[in-house]
């Protein structure tokens, strides 16, 4: 059995670790804030984005002559998977979520034979990823000085995306990041964004015919690639308020199970002072009887 | 009979803007400037860079583009963007940052037509600013 010493020790180390993830508790709370904030602000320029394209894309009827970001380029055979994770750890299963999902989905790409090659924005899951992955992986976008998810950051995202869809690099792009339903669930999310879904879900799409200037065309070329930026950056911010309410999840549960551990080596440590005191009585007493 | 209907801009962090009690807006669209009155058109078309202007009852209201786009639909005027600055807020050392981002941008060549027109066009109206 361990000496009152030890456990004093152990005692200590234990109460400086709940104080740490307690710390880090508030802190994921004060940031989860202000990134719900973002997530909500956000929201319209997205919305926004999407009627427009719908309602442009309802106008394109020659599906042949639409531009490529829409329509694809008609073949299904390399994939580009863009997964989106956090830079820094301890946020409970935030990134594994993701990467569960996502290796479900390259293996059914590779079951298929279907090339896949992977981006990945955010170290974590990168270090996830290299092991089993690694020669897929083309590039690996990180964030890590940038405080905030911001825009510039998911336009940068953006241009390495179309570039490389340019230069016919993949048919298909999707990306992958965890959407924030509350504090305790996110939601690890694939979304399609080359080809776009156009299917609305709407029924009122019909009711209003638009006049363009310039025509739908060249609308649509300028402003597809801008509108897989903004559904990258719709992303990154749900990823960040995920990952601070996930690293708030987590350091809850590690103060809980912390304060547990302090409780029980309290107990132990009572115990067993209680032990040597009585068998220090028994040896005096038992000493003075043999007199 | 009101003459007045409603103008949203958004930028991708924020609802940048939203008026209930507009007059007229002149947009720098694409093809031209654009004024755009109560129960124009549906219309959807993009920005070059330029001044947005927004006449409300109680004066008007300037803002300086880079890019984006706009749709007019039921009176409710839409502009997306992702760069916008108020011109009253806007600092002289910020302009002059932005002359030479767009003029480092006009020096390289490898860019196309378009582009390199629409980075004139920003240069131009950046200088008219200053």
């Amino acid at each position: 059995m361990a000496s009152l010493d030890d456990l004093k020790k152990r005692i200590t180390s234990v109460k400086s670790t709940q104080k740490i993830t307690k710390a880090m508790k508030m802190v994921a709370a004060a940031k989860l804030k202000r990134a719900q904030e973002s997530a909500e602000k956000g929201r319209p320029y997205s919305e926004k984005m999407n009627n427009i394209i719908l309602n442009l894309s309802n106008g394109v009827s020659d599906k042949e002559t639409a531009p490529k970001l829409l329509s694809g380029t008609g073949k299904d055979k390399i994939h580009l998977c863009v997964v989106m994770t956090s830079d820094r750890g301890l946020c409970g299963g935030f990134n594994s979520n993701i990467i569960k999902k996502v290796k479900t989905y390259f293996g059914e790409i590779l079951k298929e034979g279907k090339e896949l090659k992977i981006i990945t924005v955010g170290s974590k899951g990168n270090d996830q990823l290299k092991r089993q992955y690694g020669n897929k992986i083309i590039e690996n976008i990180s964030f890590k000085n940038s405080k905030n998810a911001n825009y510039s950051d998911a336009e940068k995202v953006g241009r390495t995306i179309i570039e490389k869809f340019e230069d016919e690099e993949f048919d298909i792009c999707t990306i992958f990041y965890n959407q924030f339903k509350n504090v305790i669930t996110q939601i690890p999310q694939a979304q399609k964004i080359i080809p776009l879904n156009t299917e609305s879900t709407d029924d009122n799409k019909l009711e209003d015919s638009y006049e363009f200037e310039p025509d739908e065309d060249e609308i649509l070329n300028n402003l597809l690639p801008k509108n897989i930026s903004t559904q990258i950056f719709k992303a990154m911010l749900e990823n960040s308020a995920s990952e601070q309410g996930a690293r708030m999840s987590a350091m809850d549960n590690a103060t809980r199970n912390a304060g547990e551990m302090v409780d029980k080596l309290t107990i132990q440590y009572n115990r067993s002072r209680q032990a040597a005191i009585t068998k220090e009585l028994i040896e005096i007493i038992s000493g003075a009887e043999s007199l | 009979m009101s003459e007045e209907f409603k103008v949203e801009i958004v930028n991708p962090e924020v609802s940048f803007l939203s008026k209930e009690d507009v007059t007229e807006v002149i947009v720098p669209a694409f093809e031209g400037e654009m004024g755009i009155l109560k129960d124009h058109i549906s219309i959807i078309s993009f920005l070059k860079p330029g001044i947005l202007t927004i006449h409300t009852k109680s004066g008007e209201h300037k803002f300086y583009v880079e890019d984006g786009i706009f749709e007019f639909k039921n009176n409710n005027l839409s502009v997306l963007t992702s760069s916008i600055f108020d011109l009253k807020k806007i600092e002289k050392s910020m302009l002059m940052n932005l002359i030479k981002v767009a003029e480092e941008e006009a020096s390289k060549e490898e860019i196309d037509d378009q582009s390199r027109f629409l980075i004139d066009q920003k240069i131009e109206v950046l200088k008219s600013l200053n």
